[in-house]
């Protein structure tokens, strides 16, 4: 692609991905609502999808307050810094042949490194806000998204070994023999949970939990501020879904060789459908204990990250001498 | 049922008269046929201490303002007198204390060395009568404001805001209203820091998703255990007990509705059968089945809502929908037979309001058989869910004994194993037609406080069905002269049953001069209305025992070295509604 291309291409997925985040709060309260005997928002426009629209006048009507007691700029930093960091995450994501913003050979790294950047936003929001709930918010997710962090980055070497390359496109390419979901699937798994904790959603949304902490991190949050923190877990949502789609369900590459669809579609409907599991995910499974996240996570993640590890690496080796 | 009762009260009036000399107690005879003793206050903790084995629960406490009061026959003299409502559950049997003290002298001593649960009744006592309990660890106001001027439900205190001056609020005031809303952790009994640990303190409430309602607790944290836990009530409160002396007896019960406003037209029933005692009406067979198919009705809706919110609350979003949505289709039952839904207010003094309407047996019909498969699939979906079982299984424990002590009843006892509910003990209201399991766990936890009450959701679809398959015919009220309104079809006919429906409907029956308590297994547990009626059209005290109060004075005991999402599990067990503490 030349430069100005890339510029265009660059520009209509940040705003394809802040669509589809707008589109998914929608789109996710009717999922739920369907799933729970009840309608979810369903008045304005077809289906009520101009709910959304309806949503952003609310949100941007709102009055922008910071509470007098907060830590000023790093309350305002705050939510922005989880946007950025989410929407930088895309840059790497092959949504076809060719079809990417960037394709460096240390993508999935440079993937890791966004999605843990966050964190800080979770955190300062949580800090800065100057409340007990918030404080109690931030606490916890620092402690949940350091610890999960830590394999989620191993959960997907596995992935690295069978491929031998970190660049995404290279990833999805070295899945036309198969796709890693049945190789790296233990590798899937653990990454799924590490993912649904660093994206702090339902059965994972200790920081939150409403519950417990009323809203957690973003109890001193409203109007635009608000919506960024919203707008950047909904990111987060996709793409996260997108990556599982690149690294174990093939990215790109159709399934059962059915090629009359073109590649970007493919890769569009599987992280539909992975969206949809998250969504349906989250109206199954209630909240486990914040100490019993943690030793999940420690007691039983890690080892079973290890072990994907150190056997796919035997058989990697293995499969290289024969 | 009576029988057996005055046997164990001659029982008791007899072993304390051996124990005491005869001479030390005045008795007095009261319409429920509960032996009431009045005793000296220097007698009061030997005796309670006698009493204690066989009655191992305070089950309520409370002060009657007597000096307005006409009828008072065979008691001795008193302004104010505090009553100790002991129940034994072994006996299946209560008994009364009582002690008269003076106006300018209103002490006496207190027990909470003796029952701990009297802490709290205590205080509720000294914030409504100033009567002083001598010896109470920290008697403040309960449900009033700390800046609050007089006793309420002394009868010299306004029941109403014309009878005040206007309201006004000058700065000095408001100054002083905002101090008293200060927290001070030692005012609440908790340390500011302790080798060299600073605690947090965090104020849970009175708003807050998972606290049901306006309800306030102030915790003391180490991070994120809590070290101690206080809960602050009286933000729900709204004088329903003062209202009671001002309402005419069949114009108080939609106030009743509103006590426990999940139970709705079972807030009716204690009330309605503790006027019937006083008046000694006899409720025709069909008024009672009708009285029983609806209480349990608002039982199993009741513990729907509990269902839902436990779950809710332990962070699985989806099932509170569905019992909610189950909940609707009773709610359309309901509407069809009183045409209320929440609070029906639908008993009346010797029957209920109306008979029921055609159809209402196809409704019933369909909601009872839908309903088992349903609780199957619920049961599925949440309580054999490892998360939720290790959320709350083996959080907020507590034993047999300390739920005695802690005068805890219902759904919340019988999870420690105690084998006790009052429609089997003591069946009232004609439970003992009835064929139906009482559902107990061992545990005392969190998860066995939801089995017990999942389980009665089923033993209620039981009896609901019996009502259903064998409803008599007949009145659906009874023709005491007292019954209230009296049935409409005959004032056309009868001119005395004209009279008597204009005076009710105008004035209000006079219900003869007596005490009456007739407690029943309500939605959360024991649950009674303690009339006094001084032969007037309205009751001269109501007192309302309601079983959340006493569960709520617990959660510290059972919270502390928990984390946060501990306590919100155990709240949310307790299954309590604040207009349910704080009435």
């Amino acid at each position: 692609m030349s430069e100005t291309m890339t510029i265009i291409f660059a520009i209509s997925v940040m705003l394809a991905a802040v669509g589809g985040a707008a589109v998914l709060t929608w789109f996710e309260r009717r999922l739920l609502g369907i799933w729970q005997d009840r309608y979810g928002p369903n008045r304005l426009g077809p289906g009520g999808i101009l709910q959304v629209v309806a949503d952003m006048l609310k949100l941007l009507t709102k009055h922008d307050w910071v509470p007098p007691f907060a830590d000023r700029w790093v309350f305002i930093f705050a939510p922005t810094a989880i946007v950025v960091a989410m929407l930088l995450g895309f840059a790497v994501v092959p949504f076809g042949p060719g079809l990417h913003i960037i394709d460096v050979n240390i993508g999935l790294l440079f993937f890791i490194g966004m999605t843990s950047l966050a964190v800080y936003s979770v955190l300062l929001g949580g800090l800065a806000s100057n409340n007990k709930y918030a404080l109690l918010g931030g606490l916890r997710s620092a402690a949940q998204m350091v610890s999960y962090e830590v394999f989620m980055g191993l959960s997907l070497m596995g992935v690295v070994m069978l491929s031998g390359s970190f660049s995404m496109q290279d990833i999805v390419e070295s899945q036309r023999d198969g796709w890693y979901c049945v190789s790296q699937s233990l590798g899937l798994f653990v990454f799924t949970i590490a993912a649904i904790a660093e994206s702090h959603r339902l059965p994972f949304d200790l920081p939150e939990a409403e519950h417990e902490l009323t809203a957690g991190f973003h109890t001193e949050y409203s109007g635009m501020k608000f919506a960024m923190f919203m707008l950047g877990e909904y990111l987060g949502l996709i793409l996260i879904s997108c990556m599982i789609t690149t690294l174990f369900f093939g990215g790109w590459l159709a399934p059962f060789g059915a090629t009359w669809l073109p590649p970007i579609v493919w890769f569009s409907l599987k992280t539909f459908i992975i969206i949809c599991f998250f969504v349906l995910l989250r109206a199954a499974i209630p909240r486990p204990r914040y100490d019993q996240l943690m030793s999940l996570g420690w007691k039983v993640m890690l080892p079973l990250t290890l072990v994907n590890l150190v056997v796919t690496g035997a058989v990697a080796l293995w499969m290289q001498g024969a | 049922m009576l029988a057996a009762q005055h046997t164990t009260s001659h029982n008791i009036i007899y072993d304390l008269s051996n124990e005491f000399g005869a001479d030390s107690f005045v008795i007095q005879n009261t319409a429920d046929h509960t032996p009431t003793l009045w005793l000296q206050a220097d007698q009061l903790h030997a005796v309670l201490r006698f009493l204690k084995p066989d009655y191992p629960m305070l089950y309520d406490l409370f002060g009657i303002d007597e000096r307005l009061r006409e009828h008072r026959q065979e008691q001795p003299a008193s302004d104010f007198t505090v009553v100790y409502h002991l129940l034994s559950l072994q006996q299946r049997a209560e008994v009364r204390l009582k002690l008269a003290t003076r106006e300018d002298r209103a002490e006496v001593p207190t027990i909470t060395n003796v029952y701990p649960n009297a802490n709290w009744y205590e205080r509720e006592t000294w914030d409504m009568f100033g009567i002083k309990f001598t010896g109470h660890p920290n008697l403040y106001r309960i449900l009033l404001p700390p800046t609050w001027e007089g006793h309420a439900l002394r009868k010299d205190h306004p029941a109403r805001a014309t009878e005040m001056e206007p309201f006004s609020l000058n700065e000095t005031k408001q100054a002083a209203e905002q101090e008293a809303l200060r927290f001070r952790p030692e005012e609440w009994g908790m340390q500011k820091s302790k080798d060299g640990t600073e605690y947090m303190f965090l104020n849970l409430g009175p708003n807050h998703p998972s606290v049901h309602g306006v309800f306030r607790i102030a915790l003391q944290l180490d991070g994120e255990v809590v070290v101690d836990a206080v809960p602050d009530i009286g933000y729900h409160h709204r004088g329903a007990e003062k209202m009671g002396e001002r309402q005419s007896w069949p114009s108080y019960m939609p106030y009743t509705d509103r006590i426990d406003y999940l139970g709705g037209v079972m807030n009716n029933l204690p009330y309605c059968l503790s006027v019937e005692q006083l008046a000694g009406i006899e409720v025709p067979d069909r008024a009672k089945v009708i009285r029983i198919m609806l209480a349990e009705l608002f039982r199993i809706s009741s513990h729907l809502v509990f269902y839902g919110t436990f779950v809710q609350d332990l962070g699985q979003m989806s099932p509170v929908f569905y019992m909610f949505a189950d909940r609707e289709r009773l709610f359309g039952i309901i509407e069809a037979i009183t045409g209320g839904r929440m609070h029906p207010a639908w008993f009346r003094i010797g029957g209920v309001a109306q008979d029921l309407p055609n159809g209402w047996d196809k409704m019933v019909r369909e909601f009872i058989d839908a309903m088992p498969a349903r609780l199957d699939h619920y049961e599925k979906m949440a309580m054999q869910n490892s998360i939720i079982k290790r959320r709350a299984c083996g959080i907020g424990q507590y034993t047999s004994q300390e739920a005695l002590d802690w005068g805890v009843t219902g759904p919340n006892l019988r999870a420690t194993g105690v084998d006790w509910d009052l429609r089997k003990q003591r069946p009232y209201a004609g439970y003992d037609q009835f064929d139906f399991e009482v559902p107990v766990a061992q545990n005392g936890d969190c998860f066995d406080r939801a089995v017990v009450r999942i389980a009665e959701i089923r033993q209620s679809l039981r009896i609901v069905r019996q009502c259903l398959e064998n409803m008599p015919e007949g009145p659906y009220k009874s023709d005491h002269k007292l019954t209230s309104p009296p049935p409409k079809e005959d004032t056309l006919h009868d001119i005395e049953t004209l009279i008597h429906h204009f005076l009710h409907t105008s004035w209000g029956p006079v219900i003869p001069a007596g005490e009456a308590c007739v407690p029943i297994e309500a939605t959360k547990g024991l649950n009674s209305y303690h009339l006094v009626s001084d032969g007037g059209t309205t009751s001269y005290r109501t007192r309302i025992r309601t079983p959340s109060f006493p569960h709520l004075q617990q959660i510290p005991l059972i919270s502390r070295g928990l984390l946060i999402p501990d306590l919100i599990a155990i709240i949310a067990s307790i299954d309590f509604v604040m207009a349910d503490v704080d009435r």
